[in-house]
């Protein structure tokens, strides 16, 4: 087992300093333009220009200028953007990743619980009308896009719908810190956590209805009706254990394709100054520096966390972990 | 390559009619008979239908602009007036809110002109809707062609030939596979989109729809490449191919005749969803303003037009989404019914 998860994390390294370079080379050795000019951002003067060059020993071998990129990314942290003049980058990435992981992480609880919910609903009342219903919301929930749903809540809570009493508790957009008070928090995140979870809920719900309907076939489960268990306690405590282990999986792959992805337009919508916030703005002003640090840093999250789920699977499936 | 199970979609219907054809489509080969399972799906058929119409109703664009709307899409038109009741209203109409200062583009007229009303720079919404559809479809369709090019050459050399080739195609596809699709499309598209690109004798100009379509065809390749890899390993070592090789037909021909025909259902089973897939990515990177650049269109940028006239003129950035929803909802649709008549114990989906 520890060789698994000693293979796992080599692997991990491997793609992390694949990813690296791949970035490296976009940035720096992409035909057609003069990194240093890109980097400086829209209409710098030749002076900045040569500074940037300077700076990031663009006229050096680029094994040399990729040392450089990781030293000043990770070792020294001292990555500034030549559009905010000495604005420190790195700094500014640490500060919003926080919120783009509360963001995350509580849209992938609400997706999870409701996964398991309509999935279990799904597979115990079969071809009824929640079946139906799950199938048809996981087909709209996938074919949606995040941002634009958040945009569409926004229209009803913030402003067609505001001064009901359905939506009047919905606070102004923007991000509440969580220890100055929890409960504003809450309010203000509810919603992009809907907006975001819609995407999968569906999804999670189809396959955990398959996976049940598999295990339902199991001779295990066959010996545990036989016994006289309850149908309840068949589908929680025998049937749903079984069928949540292929869930980590691919929960793995959605938390990081959802952070690397729709979480960053979403955050956009919602004026939640995390990640993808901060890389909109960039991208506006073409500050390439700051593009360069929140790509690198939430790939390496990404990357990080799917090793993290895998090894997770190592440890709770004992079909893997015997081996 | 995330694995989801699936299961079936709704079973066909079949009347007595095609009960009676089905023995005749059974003789012919098994692509006419995909088809003909196919035909029996209804959901896929309409989803199918649907995309027709989509696709044909975007191409009428130009027509719909000149004959019925009688507008520029690509010119603003902030001093333009209309006539609605016999009266002659001005397209950006005074604020009525707050100072009275600035104004507020036309809403929804539901006439010929401004049917869906005008964006920020008084262009017609109706048409914009119908010219970036154009726009979207084209960069979808496109970028799913290139990347099924690409991701057919690396997966089927990887998997044929094996070896060092095939230890570096993997491992480079692992390390494209895991950066995160969006974060290396803003990579490659902020890099590219403020310069043109230059490869040789070739020059891509910064404005061009080429960008955004290699970008989103690039970043998709190993979700096709891998199993189409994986897929040709266990082809390789079929009995059939064992036997075309102990008979000793050349490797070409049993790449030609054996191989390719195998991989190719599971291709097309892909490319709806493929589809689908780059549509979203396409929105979200104009979203972000590094996709289709203005003055073009897609729906993307559409939608991001209307976020500043999201609580005014909501219309702006809801149609563009409508849209997407109902042309990415009818790919899945047809997606799922070309799946179960191609290939129907197949387990893949791409995300």
């Amino acid at each position: 087992m520890a060789l698994t998860i000693l293979q796992r994390l080599f692997q991990m390294l491997f793609v992390m300093f694949g990813i690296s370079v791949l970035a490296f080379l976009i940035f720096f050795a992409t035909p057609g333009a003069d990194p240093a000019a890109r980097i400086a951002g829209r209409n710098a003067s030749p002076e900045t220009v040569a500074a940037v060059r300077a700076n990031f020993g663009l006229d050096r071998p680029l094994p040399i200028q990729y040392g450089l990129m990781m030293k000043r990314l990770f070792v020294t942290r001292d990555l500034t953007s030549f559009v905010n003049r000495g604005q420190r980058v790195i700094p500014q990435v640490l500060d919003a990743a926080p919120i783009t992981l509360c963001l995350v992480v509580g849209a992938a609880f609400f997706w999870l619980v409701g996964g398991v919910v309509l999935g279990l609903l799904a597979a115990a009342l079969r071809d009824s009308f929640i079946d139906k219903a799950s199938m048809a919301i996981a087909l709209v929930g996938v074919s949606i896009p995040a941002f634009w749903l958040g945009e569409v809540l926004n229209l009803v809570s913030q402003s067609r719908f505001h001064d009901t009493w359905l939506f009047a508790w919905v606070p102004a957009l923007g991000y509440k810190p969580f220890w100055s008070d929890p409960w504003m928090w809450f309010k203000t995140l509810l919603i992009p956590w809907i907006s975001l979870a819609t995407l999968y809920i569906g999804l999670y719900g189809r396959v955990l209805r398959a996976n049940l309907v598999e295990a339902y076939q199991e001779d295990f489960i066959r010996t545990a009706r036989a016994k006289g268990l309850s149908p309840g306690r068949v589908l929680i405590k025998h049937a749903l254990r079984t069928s949540l282990i292929p869930f980590i999986t691919l929960f793995g792959l959605d938390f990081g394709a959802l952070v690397g992805g729709q979480a960053l337009l979403t955050e956009v919508v919602f004026g939640l100054n995390g990640i993808g916030r901060l890389t909109y703005q960039s991208l506006q002003t073409l500050d390439l520096p700051v593009i360069l640090a929140t790509v690198i840093y939430a790939s390496f999250f990404v990357v990080m966390a799917n090793a993290l789920v895998d090894v997770v699977y190592v440890l709770i499936d004992p079909r893997v972990r015997g081996s | 390559m995330p694995l989801t199970v699936e299961t079936s979609t709704s079973i066909p219907l079949v009347d007595a009619h095609e009960i009676a054809l089905e023995p005749v489509a059974r003789q012919e080969g098994p692509w006419s008979r995909a088809w003909a399972k196919f035909r029996r799906d209804r959901t896929a058929v309409g989803a199918g239908v649907l995309l027709i119409v989509i696709v044909v109703a975007s191409l009428l664009a130009p027509l719909y602009a000149s004959q019925i709307a009688h507008t520029d899409p690509f010119r603003s038109g902030l001093s333009a007036r209309i006539l609605i009741n016999g009266k002659r209203v001005p397209v950006m109409q005074p604020s009525t809110q707050g100072l009275g200062l600035g104004v507020t583009p036309i809403g929804p007229t539901w006439g010929a002109r401004y049917l869906l009303g005008a964006d920020t720079q008084g262009r017609d919404v109706a048409a914009r809707l119908l010219y970036g559809g154009r726009n979207t479809l084209l960069i979808a369709g496109a970028a799913t062609f290139l990347c099924f090019v690409f991701a057919a050459i690396l997966g089927i050399v990887a998997g044929f030939f094996g070896g060092i080739v095939d230890l570096v195609i993997s491992r480079v596809l692992d390390i494209l596979w895991a950066f995160p699709v969006f974060l290396l499309a803003i990579s490659l598209s902020i890099v590219l989109i403020s310069q043109a690109l230059v490869i040789g004798p070739f020059t891509i100009g910064a404005g061009s729809l080429a960008l955004p379509i290699v970008i989103i065809g690039l970043v998709y390749v190993p979700y096709v490449a891998r199993p189409v890899r994986g897929q040709v390993l266990t082809l390789k070592n079929s009995e059939f191919v064992l036997a075309a090789i102990g008979l000793g037909i050349p490797r070409w021909r049993i790449l030609l005749k054996d191989i390719l025909p195998n991989v190719s259902t599971t291709l097309i089973v892909f490319i709806p969803l493929m589809m689908a897939l780059n549509i979203m990515t396409e929105s979200a990177l104009s979203f972000l303003s590094v996709g289709v650049q203005p003055p073009d269109a897609s729906w993307g940028t559409i939608i991001l037009d209307g976020e500043s006239l999201l609580y005014t003129r909501p219309a702006v950035s809801l149609a563009p989404g409508l849209a997407i929803v109902i042309t990415v909802l009818a790919l899945n649709l047809l997606g799922d019914g070309v799946r179960d008549a191609l290939d129907p114990r197949s387990k893949l989906r791409p995300r």
